[in-house]
């Protein structure tokens, strides 16, 4: 007999198991029911003669509103549920470790925020929430661990974030699950949960290379951002630094936090998002960086989060959490 | 059942009106025209099954030792692609419309006859352009054609693919087109839209769909062609385009197509749970009306498919609550199709084993969709082998097994023959055993988080995949077994009746096979449709 569940190893998966069980009581009662009523209507009133004819029966107004509101009403408690879970799911908490993701055909390169770089594996300790910042560097792909009951699109063009728990250790399946090109069912893994123990002596094992954030700050030089965004009085573009997680002030009049998304598209895409005050001169940076290297920039900027902000600096009103999550048109 | 009324050799009807190719290829009634989409729809099938067997073969062992990879992923394209465009879009509509809305509606022939020929033509060259692209130059992209896979990084011939959908998609809009104008201008005296049968109520909703929707797919795949050829930038996001509004395109039209798919399946099985209830359907407008609110909720679901893309929540929200709306009318067709046989007369006829094995399926495949259009659960089990088991419920238990009966119930009718029994309750039996054994353990792999289109995969699925193959075996043979006896019963099969079933409906007043002219007098109308109970037969008067 086969197993019909996968492991249960993330704070999501009791949830979504148990949201599955409902589901799958109400099919299977519905089911029964349907089919049941099929079989002994046809066997109890079948064609005894070839000239038999059927009884009348009346049509029940009744009936026809019973038989929609019964469903409607359970269809209400599904939805309330499924989007209960679907909030916990899209709602990072504020103490998330922060893995950068990078998808290509047919590989998952993932980096620890101190260096760390992993082929198709990812260790992540349990009971600490992980938070995913993922690009891809060619097609759609999609991070998917069945164990967690978890999975999202790596879209090309923009980040994808998304978190999830461990709370069970063990070895799990990583699946790439939106269909990549030929090799797609090779772009697979395993995502390692450890014990805390265990999880530091594995970071301490290792050799890490530079920080993302180091690595982040030698591309800023070497893409000569410092040249405007330094921190020297009247610098053409604003300062970066304490500008991760404020809010800004655009040209356009909009205000937006500076998080991730926000950013990518201020390199590949400045004057969409261009700051009050300054002028439209920063160029494109679209397709001279990898998604690789934008996400050691934006490590980098991270990183600057808490330094002091210099002279016009761009934050303008004091955001709420850092955390907290954009939600994309 | 009937002895047969007149020797029909001596009569003159649609089949024997006029011989030769010419005479075929020429034609513009609609009853021939079915016969030409029946040749052409199951060719495609057997093509797409064909892929479908080797797909199955393939993923007998966890290993990708069948097939390259690359091969694998065109194989599964074939599938889609065939089963997808050429034979459940055009399938029902084409043959069994085509054939059943002048006859039901006392009309000689559909509105625009010449336009039904083009459209037959349309579906022919798109159907046999994608056939040569997909075998000839190979597409790997899945019918799907997600960008910007499809538009940058995939080989083969996306673009003649898109062409051979465009050009089919010209027969679906002129189709639907047809059908809606048939039913407004051309139904006989008496025959308003509340003894409208139902099959034409469900063919009426399609149409709508049909036209409203496919220009969209038209665009979209233009657009996909567009940016493969002119590197337009629409869909990539190196040149500052969008992949995920190529989804929002793609599933406008194709969520509505699922409905192209089944509401004509529905349409089947409300006239065969009657005819063989000999009972009036109960809640006759609750399922006209259904079949109409269905067409136009599927517009407001597309969003479904993409709640893991990135999308935002609260859109997720309005997609979640809307895609559950459709249920509502989907389980008010099923309670009154189960209540139709409340106190029946109930013939176990080889029509009624497929329409009752639909009635199980389709319920069984539209809760496990419910399922989906839960935000927190779809999360899971989006792209794996559980969306793979629940939509083949829907298209292979559902459409299929309604196709399968309706073209059993109208056999007689379309060919002037009967089918064997015994050989067709078979083989109804083998396609429903199959069907279950091949798609029911995939909801198992599914939530155990088998991705789909997996060339290979772990070890650990490989018992729900090999029970999987093994029904799939099944499933072949019991679609093989029809595909014999009908050819065999064209030749050899007994006479059949003007009405073998004792059923009402006017395609049911005139000869098997109707003449040319359908009637030889136009059929006025006086009751209400299905009505065993006062008289055996709606009058025909001239």
């Amino acid at each position: 007999m086969p197993q019909l569940f996968p492991p249960e190893a993330s704070s999501f998966a009791g949830h979504v198991d148990a949201l599955y069980i409902f589901l799958i009581l109400v099919t299977a009662f519905f089911s029964l029911l349907i089919g049941t009523l099929v079989v002994v209507f046809a066997i109890k009133f079948h064609r005894k003669s070839p000239d038999e004819v059927a009884t009348e029966v009346h049509e029940s107004g009744l009936l026809e509103i019973v038989w929609t509101v019964i469903p409607f009403g359970l269809v209400l408690v599904m939805f309330a549920w499924g989007a209960s879970v679907y909030f916990r799911l899209s709602r990072p908490p504020a103490n998330a470790l922060d893995i950068y993701v990078t998808a290509k055909q047919w590989m998952w390169k993932l980096q620890h925020t101190d260096g760390h770089r992993e082929m198709n594996e990812l260790h992540v300790p349990v009971g600490v929430p992980v938070r995913l910042t993922m690009a891809s560097e060619d097609v759609i792909h999609s991070f998917y661990v069945p164990a967690f009951r978890f999975k999202r699109d790596v879209v090309p063009g923009r980040f994808s974030t998304a978190w999830f728990e461990a709370t069970k250790p063990g070895k799990y399946h990583l699946f790439c699950a939106e269909f990549c090109g030929t090799r797609h069912s090779n772009m697979i893994g395993w995502v390692y949960v450890m014990k805390p123990a265990d999880y530091q002596a594995w970071l301490a094992g290792g050799v890490p290379g530079e920080t993302l954030a180091a690595a982040g700050a030698k591309r800023f030089i070497e893409h000569q951002c410092n040249t405007c965004h330094g921190d020297q009085p009247g610098a053409r573009g604003p300062s970066l630094n304490g500008l991760f997680g404020k809010q800004v002030q655009l040209a356009n009049g909009r205000t937006v936090l500076a998080d991730e998304s926000y950013i990518r598209e201020s390199i590949v895409n400045p004057q969409a998002v261009l700051t009050a005050g300054y002028q439209p001169i920063m160029p494109t940076f679209q397709g001279l960086i990898s998604e690789e290297g934008l996400l050691q920039l934006v490590a980098y900027i991270k990183s600057l989060a808490s330094a002091p902000p210099a002279g016009a600096a761009a934050s303008a009103a004091p955001a709420p959490t850092p955390e907290r999550k954009t939600i994309r048109p | 059942m009937s002895t047969p009324t007149a020797t029909p050799s001596q009569r003159v009807d649609y089949l024997n009106a006029s011989y030769g190719v010419k005479s075929w290829l020429l034609t513009t009634d609609h009853k021939r025209i079915a016969i030409l989409y029946l040749i052409g729809i199951t060719f495609f099938f057997a093509i797409g099954g064909l892929a479908a067997a080797l797909i199955r073969l393939e993923l007998l062992t966890p290993a990708g030792d069948v097939f390259q990879a690359e091969m694998y992923n065109r194989i599964f394209t074939t599938h889609g692609v065939m089963m997808v465009f050429f034979f459940m879009i055009p399938g029902i509509p084409g043959v069994l419309g085509n054939f059943l809305i002048p006859l039901m509606i006392g009309a000689k022939d559909v509105a625009f006859p010449r336009l039904n020929l083009l459209s037959w033509y349309l579906f022919a060259i798109g159907g046999l352009t994608a056939l040569w692209a997909v075998v000839h130059g190979g597409v790997d992209t899945g019918w799907t054609f997600y960008t910007p896979y499809s538009t940058v990084y995939a080989n083969g011939w996306v673009v003649v693919t898109a062409v051979g959908i465009f050009i089919s998609g010209f027969s679906s809009i002129l189709t639907g087109l047809n059908f809606l104008v048939t039913l407004h201008t051309m139904r006989a005296p008496g025959m308003t839209w509340m003894r409208l049968p139902l099959f034409c109520w469900g063919m009426y909703a399609t149409g709508i769909i049909q036209i409203l929707g496919t220009p969209v797919i038209a665009i979209t795949l233009l657009l996909v062609a567009a940016e493969r050829i002119f590197h337009l930038g629409v869909f990539d996001p190196a040149q500052g385009g969008d992949p995920v509004l190529f989804q929002h395109l793609f599933w406008f039209y194709s969520h509505p197509a699922v409905y192209i798919m089944i509401l004509p399946a529905m349409a089947v099985i409300s006239e065969l749970v009657t005819a063989f209830s000999r009972k009036p359907i109960f809640g006759y407008k609750f399922i006209a009306a259904s079949s109409v609110a269905i067409a136009v909720l599927s517009f407001l679901v597309w969003g479904h498919h993409m709640f893991v893309s990135g999308q935002s929540v609260y859109a997720g929200l309005v997609f979640s609550i809307l895609s559950f709306m459709v249920a509502i009318p989907s389980a008010i067709k099923v309670f009154n199709w189960t209540a139709t046989l409340y106190k029946g007369s109930v013939s176990y006829q080889t029509p009624l084993l497929y329409a009752l094995g639909f009635i199980g399926l389709f319920t069984f495949g539209g809760l496990t969709g419910l399922m989906l259009a839960t935000l927190g659960l779809d999360v899971h089990v989006h792209d794996t082998y559980f969306i793979v088991a629940h939509f083949h419920y829907i298209m292979v238990g559902g459409t299929i097994m309604a196709y399968l009966g309706g073209l059993h119930y109208w056999w007689p009718k379309i060919s002037g023959k009967l089918y064997p029994e015994y050989w067709s309750r078979v083989s109804a039996w083998v396609i429903f055993i199959g069907f279950n054994l091949t798609f029911f353990p995939q909801f198992i792999v599914g939530y155990l988080g088998m991705p789909r289109r997996y060339h290979a995969y772990p070890e650990e699925f490989q018992v729900l995949n090999v029970m999987s193959t093994a029904g799939a075996s099944i499933l072949g043979i019991g679609y093989v077994i029809p595909l014999i006896y009908f050819v065999y019963s064209m030749r050899y099969g007994k006479d059949a009746a003007d009405n073998p079933w004792g059923a009402t409906g006017l395609e049911w007043q005139t000869p098997s096979p109707p003449p040319t002219e359908n009637f030889p007098d136009t059929p006025v109308v006086t009751g209400r449709p299905y009505d065993y109970l006062t008289g055996r037969e709606e009058e025909a008067v001239g």
